[in-house]
Order: C-alpha cells, then sequence, then structure tokens
C-alpha cells in the first residue's frame, strides 16, 4: 500500500492534491464530475471584503502551451462566500483553504477576521500575488517587507493556519519567503501566474481586454519547480507547489523539489476529471520510482 | 448532466469559403443535447478547448452534426482531422434555447455568419412541433453562404450578404420589414448584429445566443462573464447562457 496522506498545519490530508484557486470556482460545477471529498483539499476562488466584478472580457487566452488570464477577482464579497458557497462544500470530506485577495493592508484583515465566522475553513491563502488588479494585491507579494507586514497583520486576526501564496514575478523569491516565514506564514503556496502579454496581429492589440494576464499551465512548470526548490532549501515551513501540472508524474516532479502537496489549476478546464485521475494514478507512479509513502517523495530530488 | 466523450468523426465536408461541417457519433452527449447548447472540443494538445454549437442532433442515431469557420488555431486544426478519428469532447454545455411551455405559432430565426449553426437545430426543433418558421441569415459575401437549401426545407428563407453578391445586400436588419408577422425572434450571430437587433425589435420577445472567449466551459472560472441590463449583477455565458432573454444582458 501507497501512503498518499500527510499532515500540514491545520491541514489533515487524504492525498497531496487540491485544486488551484480560481481554478476550480466554489466547487459546485466539479461536483456534477466526481465526489469531491476524493480531493486531499480543495483551495476556493480569491475573496475581497466586498463583491468584484472583475475585468472587461476577453479574459482568458490561449498561448503556447499555456494560456493567459486577467479575471481580476470576480467575486461576490467574503461574506456571501462564507453564508453561501462554504456550505455547499463542508458536505464534502476534504479541507477547505479559503484565498483571500484585497487591495490594501486593512482589506486584507477584514477578510481574514470573516473566516473566523466559520469553523469550516481550515487554513487560508493569503494571496499576495495577484497580478490582474490595479492596486494592492501583486504589490505586497514584490516587497519582502510589506509581504511581511501583510502576513504578520493577517496572522495576528486569524486564528487559521496561513499559507502565503508567492508571486513569480519578481527578482528574489527567497528573500520573500523568507520575510513571510519571519512574520509567522505557515506555509507558502507557489508559485501564482506570471505576467504576460500577447497581441493579436491582424488587429494590433493586446488578445485579453485587460491588455496583460497571468500565464500558467504546462508553459510555466519549469519556471514553479526552479522556485520550488529554491525556496525549499531555504525556509522550513510546508510548499504546496503548482504551476503547470497535468498528471502524477508532474507532482512527483514537485514533491522531489521540496513541495509537500500540490495544486492543479489550469488543467481541470482542459479535463474536468483530471484531480481525481492524478489521485488514481499517483500511487502506481511513486512505486514506480521507488516511493512507499508522498511523505518520503518530500524534497528527495538528488541535486548535487 | 455533463458528459466527457470520446466521438468518432463520421464525416468532414467543406460547405462554403473556409466553412466545415462535421458529423460526429457520440453516446452520450447527443441523448439530451437541446437546441442552443455548445460542445467544448479538445483540439490536438491546445490548452483551451474550443466551444463550438451543435447544429443538428438526432438522438436516436447518436449523430451530432457541428458547423465551424476555420478562424485561428484551434478551428484550422479541427479542420484537419479526418474522418474515423476520435474527438474528445465535453458537453452539451449550456442552457438551450427556452423550448417547453412556449405558445408562438410562428418563430423568426436571425443568424450572421457562424451564428447560423446552432438555429438549424432549433429551427428543425420547432418544426417538429408543427410551428411555423421563417429565417433570415447573413453573410459577408457570396462563397460564405451555407445551410440555404436546409434552411429552406424548414420554411422562408432569406439571405442576405454584406456585399450583395448572393440574396439581398446589407446586414440581417435591413430585411426585416419584409417579414410579415412573427410572435417571437431567435438570434445568434456578432455581438453588434445582435445589439442592432434588440435595439429594432423592441416591441418583441426574443432570445439570444451570444460568444466569448471561454476557460473551463462550466461556469467555474469567470471568464465569460456579462453585466445585466439591470446593473447589479452578470452572467456567464458558458452556464447561465449562451442564450438570453433579448433584454437581459447588456451587449
Ligand atoms: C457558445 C459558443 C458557440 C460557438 N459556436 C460556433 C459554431 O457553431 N461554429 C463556429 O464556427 N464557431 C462557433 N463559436 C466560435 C468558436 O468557438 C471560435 O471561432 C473558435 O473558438 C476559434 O478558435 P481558434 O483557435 O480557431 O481561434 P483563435 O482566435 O486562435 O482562438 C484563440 C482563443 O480564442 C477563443 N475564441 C476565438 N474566437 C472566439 C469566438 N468567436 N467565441 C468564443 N471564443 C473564441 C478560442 O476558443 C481560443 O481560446 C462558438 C463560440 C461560443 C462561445
Ligand atoms: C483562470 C484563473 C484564475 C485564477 N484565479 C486565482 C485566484 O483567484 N487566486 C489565486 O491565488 N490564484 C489564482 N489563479 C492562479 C492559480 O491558482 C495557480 O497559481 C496558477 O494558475 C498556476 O497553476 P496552473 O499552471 O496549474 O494553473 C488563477 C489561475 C487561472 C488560470
Amino acid at each position: 500500500m501507497i501512503n498518499l496522506s500527510l499532515k500540514l498545519p491545520g491541514l489533515s490530508l487524504k492525498n497531496p492534491i487540491m485544486p488551484a484557486s480560481g481554478c476550480f470556482g466554489f466547487g459546485h460545477e466539479y461536483s456534477d464530475f466526481y465526489n469531491l471529498s476524493k480531493l486531499g483539499a480543495i483551495i476556493l476562488k480569491a475573496a475581497t471584503s466586498r463583491e468584484r466584478f472583475g475585468n472587461p472580457t476577453p479574459r482568458v487566452a490561449e498561448t503556447a502551451s499555456g494560456m493567459l488570464n486577467a479575471i481580476g477577482l470576480q467575486n461576490p464579497g467574503v461574506m456571501n462566500i462564507i453564508n453561501h458557497e462554504v456550505p455547499f462544500l463542508s458536505q464534502f470530506d476534504t479541507n477547505i483553504i479559503a484565498n483571500i485577495a484585497g487591495s490594501t493592508l486593512e482589506e486584507y484583515v477584514e477578510v481574514a477576521k470573516s473566516f473566523n465566522e466559520t469553523d469550516q475553513v481550515h487554513a487560508l491563502e493569503l494571496n499576495i500575488s495577484c497580478p490582474n488588479v490595479k492596486e494592492g494585491g501583486i504589490q505586497f507579494g514584490t516587497d519582502p517587507n510589506m509581504a511581511a507586514h501583510v502576513t504578520e497583520a493577517v496572522k495576528k486576526v486569524s486564528q487559521l493556519p496561513v499559507y502565503v501564496k508567492l508571486s513569480p514575478n519578481v527578482t528574489d523569491i527567497i528573500s520573500i519567503a523568507k520575510a513571510v516565514e519571519a512574520a509567522g506564514a505557515d506555509g507558502l503556496s507557489m508559485i501564482n501566474t506570471i505576467t504576460g502579454m500577447q497581441i493579436h496581429l491582424p488587429s494590433r492589440k493586446p488578445l485579453i481586454a485587460n491588455k496583460t494576464g497571468g500565464l500558467s499551465g504546462p508553459a510555466i512548470k519549469p519556471i514553479a519547480i526552479r522556485m520550488v526548490y529554491e525556496v525549499s532549501q531555504n525556509v522550513n515551513i510546508p510548499i504546496i507547489g503548482m504551476g503547470g501540472i497535468q498528471n502524477a508524474e508532474d507532482v512527483l516532479e514537485f514533491l522531489l523539489a521540496g513541495a509537500s502537496a500540490v495544486a492543479v489549476g489550469t488543467a481541470n478546464f482542459q479535463n474536468p476529471f483530471v484531480c481525481s485521475e492524478i489521485i488514481d494514478e499517483l500511487p502506481k507512479v511513486l512505486e514506480k520510482y521507488g516511493f512507499s509513502s508522498v511523505q518520503e517523495a518530500i524534497g528527495k530530488g538528488i541535486m548535487a | 448532466m455533463i458528459n466527457k466523450e470520446k466521438m468518432k468523426i463520421l464525416s468532414v465536408r467543406s460547405i462554403a469559403h473556409q466553412t466545415i461541417e462535421m458529423v460526429l457519433e457520440s453516446e452520450q452527449i447527443s441523448k439530451v443535447a437541446l437546441p442552443g447548447q455548445f460542445l467544448h472540443i479538445q483540439v490536438g494538445n491546445l490548452t483551451l478547448r474550443r466551444p463550438i454549437s451543435i447544429a443538428n442532433n438526432c438522438s436516436e442515431t447518436g449523430r451530432i452534426t457541428i458547423l465551424f469557420k476555420v478562424n485561428g488555431q484551434g478551428t484550422n486544426e479541427l479542420s484537419s482531422y479526418q474522418s474515423g478519428e476520435m474527438l474528445d469532447i465535453l458537453g452539451p454545455l449550456g442552457n438551450g434555447f427556452p423550448l417547453e411551455s412556449r405558445s408562438e405559432s410562428t418563430v423568426l430565426l436571425i443568424g450572421g455568419g457562424i451564428g447560423v449553426p446552432p438555429l438549424y437545430y432549433l429551427g428543425k426543433t420547432f418544426r417538429c412541433k408543427g410551428i411555423k418558421v421563417i429565417s433570415i441569415l447573413g453573410f459577408q459575401q457570396a462563397n460564405d453562404v451555407f445551410y440555404e437549401d436546409q434552411f429552406s426545407e424548414l420554411g422562408e428563407t432569406i439571405i442576405v450578404t454584406n456585399d450583395g453578391s448572393y440574396g439581398f445586400k446589407g446586414l440581417v436588419t435591413d430585411v426585416l420589414e419584409r417579414i410579415s408577422a412573427f410572435d417571437c425572434y431567435y438570434a445568434c450571430g456578432p455581438k453588434p448584429m445582435l445589439k442592432a437587433l434588440t435595439d429594432k425589435l423592441t416591441d418583441k420577445e426574443g432570445f439570444i445566443s451570444l460568444e466569448e472567449r471561454m476557460g473551463c466551459g462550466v461556469g467555474a472560472c469567470f471568464a465569460c462573464v456579462l453585466p445585466t441590463t439591470d446593473g447589479n449583477g452578470y452572467k456567464k455565458i458558458c452556464k447561465d447562457g449562451p442564450v438570453f432573454p433579448a433584454r437581459e444582458v447588456k451587449l
């Protein structure tokens, strides 16, 4: 028997697979495809203090081995999420991780506090890395001091473990990771999308209305692997790795690089069953490469 | 119920300039697919699926027809598939045109370009219910025109081309006066066409089918949203649509 389970701060995972924030909504749609109790955890779409309508359309575009998106954090607001979305998901035997976003420090704090009002959420993912909103978001993720500041403020008010979601749009991701670790982060999640742009030749206009968007999908996997590896060498808190995962082999690659668990984003759009299929395949892949558990594979890449 | 299914391609043929008709063999999706719903098609190993309307469906034989214009990388690659090959398809997606509890005796179908396909399955369904069908189909020019015969079998059909190289010259809105009487209209086409139509046909009930670039196609990713006319909400084209009552959403 291959053991897929593991424990992370606040989370008792039956397997290390979770759908990534923004790529699974609040679970409703995908619950028609398979039983969500199968998942290690579910990371919710970003929550802001009040409802946000997001960016103009088109909001997505195909790229070589990936896609750009600029959804703009559209969500019904934190209280609607707590009252109308979380209760639906709590029927499933899985962990719920709420993704919180904001334009100001005060907004992050307000949203984090709101999640104290439900006992159905097991951890927070602090999104300081959304590239698609004008103010806030990514600013907090590109400056170590601001990243530490918002982490500390959220930790102070929240009863939940906090995983800080890092932006790859930085020169030195290690310094940010260390700063949020020192500020009390319980874990990290990485990577968010990489800012990109694409121009449509006939119209000479950007392919998405927001001009720039976040690149995701297989195209960014090598960058994610490199960053997870570098950061894992420099911090002592667990990492939820993501970026371009499509199958169980990709999951093992993230584990070897130093991630403890993984999130799957864009691949859900192509194959709504992908998380379920990866969970079925993972034991075989671990066994094939000589591991008897997920725990055993974490950080076992031979880099010397 | 949405299924993910491998469909076999039974035939592929060109029916107009850069326009392909493809007949697919479906096990599950065909049984439940309604007019106005669409398929989300995996083409090669592109990251995003491509949304294409169901242009015809026979639930007894399991045959689904799609009609598409070669428009870019995805549709170009799709057009190179041969009969006998398999396609990975998610569907049926979206809500179709409302068909239940409708009492009209004459309907007007208005299609523009690649907006024409879903109207064929719709028109056929109305015809089977004994409802009179009138169609106005607009194209760029003569070599873009397709399915004129098929629509003519359903009822009176007016073809319009932008340059007048076939049928009437002009836009679909230019020939509306020629239609004597109808109870409700059903339209699909480019946004400017739908806007012009809904602005002109304010005294009629109507339903429009919309297009937008999509991500997941099932309502999870919020790529294809549109504000509602009441100013305090939004709709997802893939899940709440693609068909909407004419004045529900802001065009
Ligand atoms: C509900 C729905 C039904 C449709 N039905 C039909 C049909 O029956 N026949 C037909 O020919 N076309 C139809 N379309 C449009 C069709 O999806 C696009 O022409 C096609 O996706 C273009 O892909 P591409 O890779 O060739 O073009 P590219 O421009 O290379 O595509 C790049 C990206 O933009 C998207 N995209 C480009 N144009 C459109 C568009 N007009 N609408 C939505 N997404 C677009 C693509 O899906 C892809 O993600 C429909 C669209 C929707 C939303
Ligand atoms: C359409 C879309 C929406 C996303 N929305 C969010 C979001 O709301 N919050 C967030 O932290 N990350 C968001 N992300 C980033 C993903 O969670 C993930 O970090 C990234 O896409 C990389 O993983 P992938 O390549 O598997 O998609 C979004 C990604 C996509 C494609």
